[in-house]
């Protein structure tokens, strides 16, 4: 594609732009997600994430928790929010308030114990919510610049084809995302092992290819100690099948979709990268944990190719689903974007990648992705330890 | 003329079948000179790009995805009985 397309979102005083300008109305602990479920009724337009977080966990948890919340309710895609607390919970809004600055944009606090209980809470969020849907309901999409955006890309219910058509075509798209200058993210240290090698080789320099090495070891060191040895580093009959003949062969099948630009850092989940390029998240497998690890390092647009096929999106976020083959498209055509499948029909890559160049521009210019459209929505995290 | 193989990086020594083949069907991809498929292969599954020694490396991705245990013609299916993956 010579003519890239010109893209607009949603400048914010952080200098960071948002592909969406949402409301959020979010929990900070599941204690009060009955509240949030009555906003969600009365205020449709807001995103409303209720969740089982914000409280009895400790450690690396706690750290996590409070890295995925502020990033959620700082993320570009957000113009204002409303925090719904308890007021006793871990990640209570008096400890959250610190990570985020309000000067950014304007946020209402509310904590149940200190309101009324849960129906005046939920009075008065619907109230803030619509509030702030009038407020923020003007302002404009400005020219950005493709340096602005964070695209992340994840696979899920994959198939024999998703290492052949979907992720084939997803890994020429982030190719010529950096060429344009914006930064991708991709993750699932799981679906890395026996391909360190590889992307340790594609690392901008030996702190990054060390930290790749180290990030696989310790993905493969886990998923033995939990799943058992063999887990993970063998391929099932199944895979057989479907024409994966070693284990190289499967995680070059995953790993394909990031394409082959030079990895220039290595994040924490849910952290913000710090530079501009191919980045790797050290985060897991599956797939709605994954996606709130991209959605808090500031992703504003997300991709996630199926096989099986997955409905799940992430809430505020649009998320463009992309079939690896032509069954499953046809068989959840409501859910699916792109059908990465007609490769297998002889359509040649070049078109298919152009394609879905296009809808990305379309959609990061405001147009529903498919599980945007259906309310999809999915938020969950990684957790490491067992809650207390 | 439709794509039947699909050839993902230039390095490759094997392609991808994008249907099944039966024996002594022709395999094309882009404006390349058509290989002839010398045993059936199913969908998804490798087909050699050219003559492969024991013990060269198998290319897929642009990467080496395993290497080849024994003599494989240009044409012929490499999967599990002729590759050997390591680990």
């Amino acid at each position: 594609m010579n003519n890239p397309g010109k893209i607009y979102g949603y400048k914010r005083a952080d200098g960071r732009f948002g592909t969406r300008n949402h409301v959020l109305v979010m929990a900070t602990v599941s204690c009060v997600n009955g509240v949030i479920n009555r906003v969600a009724k009365e205020v449709p337009d807001a995103v409303c994430i209720p969740h089982g977080y914000g409280c009895g966990r400790g450690g690396r948890d706690r750290e996590i928790l409070f890295r995925v919340f502020s990033g959620i309710i700082r993320h570009p895609n957000i113009g204002a929010v409303v925090l719904v607390g308890l007021g006793c919970e871990r990640s209570n809004i008096k400890s959250l308030l610190p990570l985020i600055d309000t000067s950014e944009k304007p946020v209402t606090c509310l904590n149940v114990q200190e309101e009324g209980g849960s129906l005046k809470t939920a009075d008065k969020a619907v109230k803030a919510a619509l509030d702030h849907l009038s407020a923020i309901s003007g302002a404009k999409r400005e020219p950005m610049d493709w340096k602005d955006m964070l695209v992340s890309i994840e696979c899920g219910g994959s198939d024999a084809f998703s290492g052949i058509t979907a992720n084939v075509a997803m890994g020429a798209v982030s190719d010529w995302l950096i060429d344009q200058g914006a930064s991708v993210m991709f993750g699932e240290n799981t679906e890395m092992i026996g391909t360190a090698h590889v992307l340790a080789r594609r690392a901008q320099n030996s702190a990054v290819a060390e930290q790749i090495t180290q990030m696989v070891e310790r993905a493969e060191d886990l998923t033995k100690q939990i799943l058992g040895k063999k887990a993970g580093l063998a391929i099932s009959p199944g895979n057989m099948d479907g024409g994966m003949s070693s284990i190289a062969e499967k995680s070059m099948g995953c790993i394909v979709k990031g394409g082959t630009r030079p990895i220039v850092e290595v994040v924490d989940y849910g952290q913000p990268p710090s530079k501009k390029g191919l980045i790797l998240q050290d985060g897991p497998g599956y797939d709605p944990d994954s996606l709130t690890g991209f959605a808090a390092s500031g992703s504003q647009l997300m991709f996630f190719t199926t096989g099986r096929g997955s409905p799940a999106g992430f809430p505020g976020i649009p998320v463009i689903k992309a079939a690896s083959n032509s069954r499953t498209y046809r068989a959840m055509e409501d859910d699916m974007d792109i059908n990465a499948g007609e490769l297998m029909e002889g359509k040649p890559l070049n078109r298919l990648t152009d394609e879905i160049i296009d809808r990305m521009i379309r959609v990061i210019n405001g147009e529903l992705s498919k599980p945007e459209a259906n309310r999809m929505d999915v938020f969950t995290m990684l957790t490491v330890n067992p809650s207390f | 003329m439709k794509d039947s193989i699909l050839i993902i990086n230039e390095k490759d020594n094997v392609a991808v079948a994008l249907k099944d083949f039966d024996a002594g069907q022709k395999a094309s991809a882009g404006d390349m000179e058509p290989i002839r498929v010398l045993e059936p292969v199913p969908a998804a599954h490798k087909i050699a790009l050219r003559d492969i020694e024991p013990g060269e490396n198998i290319i897929k991705y642009g990467e080496t995805v395993g290497k080849s245990t024994a003599r494989i013609k240009k044409g012929a299916w490499v999967h599990a009985h002729n590759l050997e993956g390591g680990r």
